[in-house]
């Protein structure tokens, strides 16, 4: 009785921000059973973006289908997709009573390969969205970049780094897997944090009330995190550490993923290369570096910095010019984020996604297939 | 929200296991009963599939892009009507949608009631505030997960899944992403069944609860032979389709057919979710 009250007095006398923290944290846990965000979260705009992020990986994952002739990858995709559904049935118990459960990415990316697992996934997703209501039906695209996209990509970047070439039944398998898991799903609930985080910054009334998620980003990222790094994140890394040690005695072949030719095959397109998708992750790595780097990148001297330096003065044309154009995050920086650090990591990885989603769309351009031949084909 | 989290909050002092199945019965039964309504007798019953996936879609964009509490709340009154003639038990509709949603949005809505700054509305003890603001927040959260929700669930009471497949099409959506779809669907039966069969033995012969250890052991046996089989499945769904001249591209047979009834549904959908969009702006 003694501890509720204390509990109480703390709750009560706690600034407004940590008791909203507090309540942050308890909400995310509830609804971390399952990370599906539902309509009304979201605004519209945000939705509609989320899908035109998620739409190049599911361009992949459906080219890949209809070129390579592969009819095998149909079932398999709808089984490993049914599978995942299922998994995230399983309330495993932890300790201290709570319960959450695995999304199975992590799993599905092992087996599959990442560009299968997204497909499996999305599928599963549509039909929670669609048929059982788990997640919103505009929220999918969103949905999917979080658990279809960044959760099995991230796990299987990791997987493949602590295990490649290692034998089948390798205990390194085995921590790649709960690295990978535990750190897939922990970045996806980073993103959905990141998600929730900007829309009172970005869609309130004229007054300021929030129109949908209300909480801003130093809220609802640390709670989304923390929350999912100390439950679901632990239930995803043991549910893929179960199942790969279980096939481990059972079932190697499942494991063999490179020696599979169906799926092998696929994976080319990012093996060949690697060296340079390694060296970009690096240098996205790197960009808080910048903060530590004092003054203006060299040669890129706005107007004013120019007279500062020295020059008398400053050419016409350049001033004139200079008022003309206005970036959405000028000097790298959200004015409604208040924080210029914060500002200028989002820029980066924003400007990262729409420059990859532009590149990707330019080599779909170049690459233009013919038309799919099996339309053609005579009834 | 999910299926989990509802039916774990009646049996919390159950086991692993048992909570697992009750899980597992509790989405077999809700896709029987989505199906039994979805068949029968009723308004929105009567109309497209393709009509009513965009006309769905529409709505639930209006009710996003809603900037006004009492637009949301007549879209919500729209459905319940909708229902009311579409022979859906309102008051099954109504708890399906409200008594899950204070779980996840609610908590989530509730402080927000307090934190957010604004003109007091009401001074509760322990120093506590309630902003007018924060209301409206928690209200707009609220009211517009709970209106899409029933969107949602109303689309899928009111259309068989295979229709809804079928008409997914109209979104552009490629043959081979709605045939894996529809084969989802169809496995995920066939798998609940098998999980179902493996805990139910299971059960069977427990004397107590299981501890943690044993709990991960059987988590990892069940969850390995389901994936064991699901590979071993896929490759003799692979063989039959191979027999049966699957020549790596699915057709489809378009049935449907949009009647004057459909069109006057669409106009009038089409006029709502206009006037819902203006007068929420």
């Amino acid at each position: 009785m003694s501890q509720i009250k204390t509990v109480f007095r703390l709750l009560t006398r706690a600034t407004p921000r940590s008791l909203l923290l507090y309540y942050g944290i308890l909400a995310v846990w509830l609804v971390t059973s399952a990370m599906h965000i539902p309509d009304g979260y979201l605004s519209p705009v945000t939705s509609i973006i989320m899908f035109i992020i998620v739409l190049p990986f599911w361009g992949i994952g459906v080219r890949k289908l209809r070129e390579k002739m592969n009819s095998r990858n149909v079932p398999l995709i709808a089984l490993v997709a049914a599978f995942s559904f299922i998994i995230m049935m399983f309330n495993v118990t932890l300790p201290g009573g709570t319960t959450a459960h695995a999304v199975g990415g992590a799993l599905a990316a092992i087996i599959l390969g990442p560009e299968i697992a997204t497909m499996a996934i999305s599928i599963a997703l549509v039909i929670q969205a669609f048929f059982f209501g788990d997640g919103g039906i505009l929220a999918l695209g969103a949905n999917c970049f979080n658990m279809a996209v960044v959760l099995p990509y991230v796990s299987f970047a990791i997987y493949q780094a602590i295990s490649k070439n290692q034998p089948a039944n390798s205990k390194r398998r085995i921590v790649g897997a709960a690295l990978g898991g535990w750190t897939g799903l922990t970045v996806a609930a980073f993103f959905a944090g990141f998600e929730f985080g900007i829309q009172p910054l970005l869609f309130h009334t004229a007054n300021g009330t929030p129109l949908y998620a209300p909480y801003p980003l130093s809220v609802s990222i640390p709670a989304m995190v923390l929350a999912h790094s100390l439950f679901a994140s632990p239930v995803e890394a043991l549910v893929t550490v179960l199942v790969v040690a279980y096939l481990q005695r059972t079932n190697q072949s499942a494991l063999e993923f490179g020696k599979r030719p169906e799926i092998s095959a696929e994976l080319s397109g990012f093996a060949k290369w690697r060296a340079v998708w390694t060296g970009l992750a690096v240098m996205i790595v790197l960009v808080p570096l910048g903060l530590l780097a004092p003054g203006t990148a060299w040669g890129e001297w706005g107007a004013q910095e120019l007279t500062s330096r020295g020059l008398a003065f400053v050419p016409q044309g350049m001033a004139k010019l200079s008022g003309l154009w206005s970036a959405p995050m000028s000097g790298y920086d959200l004015p409604a984020l208040k924080n210029a650090n914060i500002g200028y990591i989002l820029s980066g990885i924003v400007g990262t996604i729409v420059i990859g989603i532009v590149v990707w769309l330019f080599t779909m351009l170049v690459t233009a297939r013919k038309p799919d031949p099996s339309k053609s084909e005579p009834n | 929200m999910s299926t989990s989290f509802r039916s774990a909050s009646h049996t919390s002092r159950s086991g692993f296991v048992e909570r697992t199945l009750v899980d597992i019965n509790h989405t077999l039964e809700q896709s029987l009963f989505a199906e039994r309504i979805a068949r029968g007798p009723g308004l929105l019953q009567e109309l497209d599939p393709r009509l009513k996936i965009l006309s769905a879609l529409l709505i639930l964009l209006a009710v996003g892009l809603s900037r006004s509490l009492l637009v949301i709340l007549a879209l919500y009154f729209l459905a319940l009507v909708l229902a009311f003639f579409s022979k859906i038990p309102l008051a099954f509709f109504v708890k399906r949608v409200w008594l899950l949603i204070p779980f996840f949005t609610g908590v989530i809505a509730l402080p927000a009631l307090f934190i957010t700054p604004g003109a007091v509305l009401v001074h509760l003890p322990l120093g506590l505030v309630i902003t007018k603001t924060g209301l409206t927040t928690a209200l707009f959260l609220l009211l517009r997960v709970g209106t899409s929700v029933s969107l949602a669930v109303l689309l899928v009471l009111t259309t068989p899944w295979n229709s809804v497949l079928k008409a997914l099409s109209v979104l552009r959506l490629p043959a081979v992403i709605i045939l894996i779809l529809g084969m989802t669907y169809r496995y995920i039966h066939l798998l609940l069944h098998l999980t179902n069969d493996m805990f139910l033995s299971r059960k069977s012969r427990l004397l107590r609860r299981m501890n943690g250890p044993e709990q991960r052991r059987l988590i990892a046996a069940t969850s390995g032979t389901l994936l064991n089989k699901s590979l071993q499945v896929s490759s003799e769904v692979y063989l039959a389709m191979q027999s049966r001249g699957f020549r790596n591209y699915p057709r489809t047979l378009d049935t449907f057919k949009m009647r004057t009834i459909d069109w006057l549904a669409g106009t009038l959908v089409a006029v709502t979710a206009a006037a819902a969009i203006w007068l929420g702006k």
